[in-house]
């Protein structure tokens, strides 16, 4: 015993642990953060980098390293070199060095959102900024985030590399967008779960190294938002896989713990906000979600805060029912409660040329009219909404609504 | 990235903008050029990461309903054999817009036919729904 395995220099042959592939992926970006610094082109060293990741994932569960981080780096710049000798490339680049000082936390989230401006590139559609995002910081595979959006991994494995390969030629070692950042974390955050992919629960934890690394109170804001939503989830379906409305939800079934999280990190977002910088999108959206999570029951919800937090929202947007539709759908809602419900559904008749072929407007008014009483009008806009589903779950709820609404 | 089908038909849509005789009266070179087209769109939406399905049907259809307790399936065939719609194959893409599969769905149908000329093919488009709801349901 304890003669290395292959021909890797750290590599000392430990007993066999399952392999801790949260820990791995965390390791990816610093990795490739890495490699970059040191000069490695992006689009080659997150290739090579990803080789390295399927290799650990077949060898470490029973040749587990010493340093992984240092095996990683050794195993993707192996591949670079080689890759480079077999292009006959001329220069010479340095070798990794072993002795890395063990990561401070800051470190950790400066690699993070080096690597978010380059993978957020506002050049690349957002289905590229997503999947790179998840490949080269989320540390997933190629075939994981092809599950994850029920494509062939042939399919992602190439979107990937156009998306790399437009990059190419650009300046990444500059500050980006962190809007764009951010709007890419939100998306990957409502793809939701696919199979054995948590995307949600993956947009989170990347949403927490990105706080290591900024400041700005949008992106604390963000991560309330999804932390304060997220909490919710195992409310949001019954035990047959039903959609269940947040006025229906057994709040017995929240998580408590990220809801305490989400209130905490977005009033550390909050006690920075002044006159001249008002709450940002995402942080007035977390103190709608922060009121819904507090209210014991959907009877208790502060109606007239949540109204108050909508105004904002809106008023953030110089054109909101062209701009921002869905807020402007959300505080007709909260109209709906706190003023009555015809005077919700008027709020709703500003979105009709906007929103009127989507299920969410049809639905809302549904709500809202069942609220005033009207039944018949109920079933028939829940009827219309069921024809504009673009999924089955939501599409045999609105069916569910309708015929319970018809029957009276 | 919501996903499509693109939908040929053999027969039903709209009315056609250029009828033309079925394939296998084309000049052999004109079936060529056609059945190369089919593989070059799949190519291409591979190389464009696009890519997610591409099946054929065979024409053959059968009609069936329940026959009731204790009796056979009913079986019957197409009551307008002429006339009714039926689907011949498809593409299923993974693209960003609506818009980019009303694109996708032109391209294809200016495939080549007789005489090395478009086909204007009708090409039926329709979403593909998602079977789990996005995450920030709110209501």
């Amino acid at each position: 015993m304890g003669a290395s395995s292959d021909d890797r220099p750290d590599v000392i042959d430990e007993p066999a642990r399952p392999l801790d592939e949260g820990a791995l992926r965390a390791l990816v970006p610093r990795v490739l953060a890495g490699l970059v610094r040191r000069g490695e082109d992006f689009d080659a060293a997150e290739d090579a980098l990803q080789e390295a990741l399927l290799e650990a994932l077949r060898v470490w569960p029973e040749h587990p390293p010493r340093d992984p981080r240092a095996w990683l780096a050794t195993v993707a710049t192996r591949r670079l070199v080689d890759a480079r000798r077999s292009e006959a490339a001329r220069h010479r680049r340095e070798e990794v060095t072993h002795a890395e000082p063990p990561p401070a936390a800051t470190e950790e989230g400066d690699d993070t959102l080096f690597l978010l401006f380059c993978c957020c590139h506002p050049d690349l559609a957002p289905a590229s900024q997503v999947a790179l995002t998840l490949r080269a910081v989320g540390g997933l595979t190629t075939r994981e985030i092809a599950d994850a959006f029920y494509v062939p991994e042939a399919t992602m494995a190439q979107r990937i590399s156009r998306a790399k390969r437009s990059l190419r030629g650009s300046r990444l070692d500059q500050l980006g967008d962190l809007a764009v950042v951010l709007r890419v974390l939100y998306l990957i955050y409502t793809a939701g779960h696919a199979g054995r992919v948590d995307l949600s629960g993956e947009a989170i934890r990347l949403a927490r190294q990105l706080n290591l690394a900024t400041e700005e109170p949008e992106a604390r804001g963000l991560l309330a938002l999804m932390l304060l939503n997220h909490a919710r989830l195992p409310a949001r379906l019954d035990a047959e896989g039903r959609i269940v409305t947040l006025d229906q939800q057994d709040r017995g079934l929240w998580d408590t713990r990220e809801i305490a999280e989400g209130v905490r990190v977005l009033q550390s977002a909050l006690a920075v906000q002044t006159d001249d910088r008002p709450p940002g999108r995402y942080q007035a959206e977390a103190a709608i979600a922060a009121l819904h999570d507090d209210a014991a029951s959907a009877e208790e919800t502060d109606w007239p805060q949540i109204l108050a937090w909508y105004d904002d929202l809106v008023a953030l947007s110089d054109d909101p029912a062209r701009q921002d539709p869905a807020a402007v759908l959300g505080r007709a809602v909260a109209v709906g409660h706190v003023r009555g419900a015809d005077a919700g559904l008027r709020e709703t008749e500003q979105l009709r040329e906007v929103l009127g072929e989507r299920h969410r407007w049809h639905a809302v008014r549904g709500h809202l009219h069942e609220l005033s009483g009207n039944l018949p009008a109920a079933a028939t806009a829940y009827a219309e909404a069921a024809r504009r589903a673009t999924n089955t779950a939501e599409r045999d709820h609105l069916v569910r609504q309708a015929a319970r609404l018809r029957a009276g | 990235m919501p996903k499509y089908l693109l939908l040929k038909h053999y027969r039903g849509g709209p009315e056609s903008h250029r009828p033309v005789p079925p394939i296998d009266q084309w000049a052999p070179e004109e079936v060529e050029a056609h059945m190369a087209f089919q593989n070059h769109i799949s190519e291409m939406l591979e190389e464009n990461g696009e890519y997610v399905d591409a099946r054929a049907l065979a024409p053959a259809r059968t009609w069936v309903r329940y026959g009731g307790p204790d009796a056979a399936p009913v079986t019957t065939d197409d009551p307008h054999p002429e006339t009714s719609d039926l689907v011949a194959g498809w593409w299923m893409v993974d693209v960003e817009s609506h818009e980019r599969a009303l694109e996708l769905a032109a391209y294809v149908s200016s495939e080549p036919g007789p005489g090395g000329e478009p086909l204007y093919e009708w090409i039926d488009v329709r979403e593909v729904m998602w079977e789990r709801p996005q995450t920030t349901d709110p209501t």
